[in-house]
């Protein structure tokens, strides 16, 4: 199960992620993600993966799917503090080519 | 090459037996000793051979998977996934990065991450008769056990 959690305005909007997010997870979490695209219409969206403790390339789908609305509109999109696998899969897959990731949380080390 | 211990599972195409067989077949390759990277790179690529059966091999329907897992002697992981769906048309094709028939709700890169995260992938399929997917994946021996 994914839980997703948005927060944000001003342009911008904070998608946090925990749980384990995979084929069986991701269209419940894309439903969610994209009611929260509707509602915040953004200029920057960040997923934050810090709390995210699994994913398989169910998750590369869905960030493609983000990455393309955030696309279409002139926005752009930031991948923020993969834990470790969920690193490994997006190192394999490349999307670090299209996405920006940071291992960080913005702010958290002030 | 020798088995040291076994497992077989079945379960039917239900995308919420997804995490359980990853679970499972974690908890089962434990027994090597693997560091938390060797596992959950196993961990991974079950879920995506499993993913397959479910989206690839039975897309319309429920249907039975059957996931085997050992451990040899020389302390390395194989895991077996078997359908009996559709099956795939072109091999070749369908482990190239990024190809899909599943819609934008798939990456195309199940088979990337597989091969990418185990030492060695087989793909054997007959279309209409299914398809078994053979992953291995040695474990280093560490502390203990590698003196």
């Amino acid at each position: 199960m994914v839980n997703v959690t948005a927060s944000g305005g001003d342009g911008r909007l904070r998608l946090s992620l925990s749980g384990e997010l995979d084929h069986h997870s991701a269209r419940d979490g894309m439903t969610r993600i994209g009611r929260a695209l509707d509602d915040y219409m953004p200029r920057e969206c960040v997923i934050d993966m810090s709390g995210l403790s699994f994913m398989d390339s169910s998750g590369i789908a869905l960030i493609l799917r983000v990455y393309r609305r955030m696309r279409e509109c002139g926005g752009r999109l930031l991948i923020e503090a993969p834990q470790n696998q969920p690193r490994r899969v997006l190192d394999a897959s490349g999307i670090d080519r299209v996405v920006k990731i940071q291992d960080t949380v913005k702010g958290a080390d002030k | 090459m020798k088995k040291e211990n076994y497992i077989r599972l079945e379960f039917p195409s239900k995308s919420v037996n997804e995490a359980f067989a990853r679970a499972a077949v974690a908890c089962f390759a434990a027994q090597t000793d693997p560091t938390l990277e060797e596992l959950s790179d196993i961990k991974t690529a079950v879920s995506e051979a499993v993913t397959n059966c479910i989206v690839h091999a039975y897309p319309q329907s429920i249907g039975k998977i059957c996931l085997r897992a050992a451990i040899l002697e020389d302390n390395s992981v194989e895991i077996v996934v078997k359908d009996w769906g559709r099956g795939i048309d072109d091999i070749e094709k369908a482990r190239e990065p990024m190809f899909t028939t599943g819609g934008d709700e798939r990456s195309g890169m199940g088979f990337t991450i597989m091969e990418s995260f185990m030492d060695e992938l087989r793909v054997r399929s007959a279309p209409g008769r299914g398809t078994t997917v053979t992953m291995r994946r040695k474990i280093s021996l560490r502390g203990k056990r590698a003196g």
